[in-house]
């Protein structure tokens, strides 16, 4: 591809042919990557200090995998991630249903309020959840997985309405009379959902699903007001730990997180590309 | 779209999960917080709701009430400067060839996927004094030196690094890196979906390209220009991470302040006020927005 020869005059509209344009986003790109690779690069950095190149090592990585507290931090995070994502699909395809399908009073107020928990400030849901579970003497000293249950409740409250969102972006382009041949050839309730709505609906509840897996992977401000000394997640140990230094082992985590989501990001292109080839 | 009456059992069955987590893990919690401003301290743990508007008095309060202030300047700042950086690059994928587009808005979108506080503290690390950015510059110096003397200035004296970390810059600096994909996003579904071939005959016309962008694009796309604006605005006015971890102690938001009152300060009734404040600042933006939504609609 020639960058600098130009085979054809430039369009009036072609603005990204355009040099100052393509400066632009030169200078775009530069300032939205260039701290993520400066991090990525200096995680091998053989040196304590972070401003100098001393050399390439593993060293860093290899004390990440010895790293007790983050190792446990990361398995909390991953769980509570999969249960929110579960239970967000569930709730969040059922109310996408329920405002595309029925008419009934106080639709609006309950669209509303559906619509809240993705407008309402972070902190003040923070707060919210921490002032409830204190209402509510939530207990502390649960084993495992059920102490989980508070910090896992929040994720659920903000990342289900991104789930109904989704999804009824979805259920708009659904023909209604499939469903109904369905039913006038015998088809009940439950089977005419399951095998006509609920295939279409299918790019949406994936993409929702991905959307609440990373929503509740991310997470720092709501889970930082909910979680106890025992139910450290991954983001608020990375908080405790830059908090005290920047440490090439920190860079570590970062750039291991990074690569996740990469990866995350490419699985959810090459599911839209198969669900596009799919439709086509 | 059906009525509900129609099929009473199976709209209960849907409607029932989720409308009643909303309501006991969503509607009651900010319900409690929302009693307890309006209630007062009585023991280290123990609220009295007396019904009494003190927290909402301190909350206005000069030294809260400039802090509340001073956070709506930054967001407002840290918008416009996310509007000028981001006009250019949603113009630019618009415009791009289609085989382009995808990958020039993944572009955007990957910074945007990865976690919050991972790219705070790569900006930490690249605009500490000894970070990336002071290295840079301090190396320029020590080597430029003999540009300053060669026209007959004096000698640079020692470099000093600049302070790019914990203070008033380094938030509107953290908050625009942090929200300029939330303003490119709107802005480019907005400009997709223009008719090009107004913007050619105004072309065609004899009108330049600023003229054409001032008069003929950014009236068109107003609608997606101001939701870009209210979706950067509105997280930019509540955040908490940047602000702590790259501000300094007069760079505060009134997020910090409520995590203070709720965490080392326990008072608990004036969190909850300062909260509300929030809340009530963010419902009247969005409120203006589906307002104005309504009377576009109306009127077409």
């Amino acid at each position: 591809m020639s960058w600098f020869r130009r085979r054809t005059p430039v369009a009036p509209l072609d603005y990204g042919r355009r040099l100052w344009m393509r400066a632009w986003i030169a200078a775009v790109a530069l300032f939205l990557y260039a701290p993520l690779l400066v991090l990525i690069v200096f995680s091998f950095n053989d040196s304590r200090a972070n401003i100098v190149w001393k050399g390439f090592t593993f060293k860093y990585y290899g004390k990440v995998f010895h790293n007790e507290g983050l190792l446990t931090a990361l398995g909390n995070s991953l769980t509570i991630a999969l249960l929110a994502t579960i239970f967000s699909l569930i709730l969040g395809a059922l109310a996408a249903v329920l405002l595309w399908r029925f008419r009934f009073p106080f639709k609006a107020s309950v669209e509303g309020t559906m619509a809240l928990p993705i407008v309402v400030p972070e902190i003040c849901m923070g707060v919210a959840m921490l002032v409830f579970f204190a209402a509510i003497d939530w207990p502390n000293d649960l084993v495992w997985p059920l102490s989980l249950g508070a910090i896992t409740i929040a994720h659920i409250t903000f990342c289900f309405p991104f789930v109904a969102l989704v999804v009824r972006a979805r259920l708009a382009s659904f023909n209604r009379e499939e469903e109904e041949a369905a039913k006038d050839l015998g088809a009940t309730e439950w089977q005419s959902f399951r095998d006509v709505l609920l295939p279409h609906m299918k790019p949406g509840l994936v993409a929702g699903a991905l959307l609440s897996f990373t929503l509740s992977l991310d997470d720092f401000v709501i889970t930082f007001f909910t979680s106890g000394p025992n139910t450290i997640t991954f983001p608020v140990k990375v908080y405790s730990m830059v908090r005290f230094s920047v440490t090439p082992e920190v860079n570590a985590v970062s750039a291991l997180l990074i690569l996740l989501t990469v990866v995350l990001t490419t699985v959810a292109l090459k599911l839209q590309d198969v669900s596009a080839e799919a439709k086509a | 779209m059906q009525d509900w009456k129609r099929q009473p059992g199976f709209f209960a069955a849907i409607a029932a999960a989720p409308v009643t987590w909303l309501i006991l893990f969503f509607i009651v919690p900010l319900a409690i917080v929302w009693a307890y401003s309006f209630g007062r301290n009585t023991g280290l743990t123990s609220i009295d709701i007396s019904g009494t508007f003190a927290n909402y008095s301190r909350a206005l309060e000069p030294l809260y009430f400039e802090i509340f202030l001073k956070s709506v300047a930054v967001a407002a700042l840290t918008t416009l400067i996310c509007l000028i950086v981001g006009f250019p690059v949603a113009m630019a994928i618009a415009f791009a060839p289609p085989r382009w587009k995808p990958w020039l808005l993944l572009l955007v979108m990957l910074p945007f996927w990865t976690n919050l506080l991972i790219r705070t503290y790569a900006l930490l690390s690249v605009l500490g004094t000894r970070g990336f950015v002071n290295q840079t510059l301090e190396w320029l110096w020590n080597h430029c030196g003999w540009l300053m003397s060669a026209v007959g200035l004096p000698e640079p004296g020692p470099f000093q690094p600049l302070p790019l970390l914990y203070n008033n810059f380094a938030v509107i600096f953290g908050l625009v890196y942090v929200h300029l994909p939330f303003m490119v996003l709107p802005l480019y579904a907005a400009l997709d979906r223009l008719d090009k071939s107004l913007i050619e005959a105004s072309l065609d016309l004899g009108a330049g390209h600023w003229t054409t962008i001032t008069r003929i694009v950014a009236p068109l796309a107003a609608p997606g220009i101001i939701s870009g604006l209210i979706i950067t605005f509105v997280p930019a006015l509540g955040s908490y991470l940047t602000p702590e971890l790259m501000g300094g102690t007069d760079s505060q938001m009134i997020a910090n302040v409520i995590e203070r009152q709720f965490k080392r300060a326990n008072d608990w009734p004036f969190g909850a006020a300062l909260s509300f404040m929030l809340m009530y600042a963010t419902f009247i933006l969005i409120a203006l927005q589906a307002l104005r939504n309504k009377t576009i609609e109306a009127r077409s």
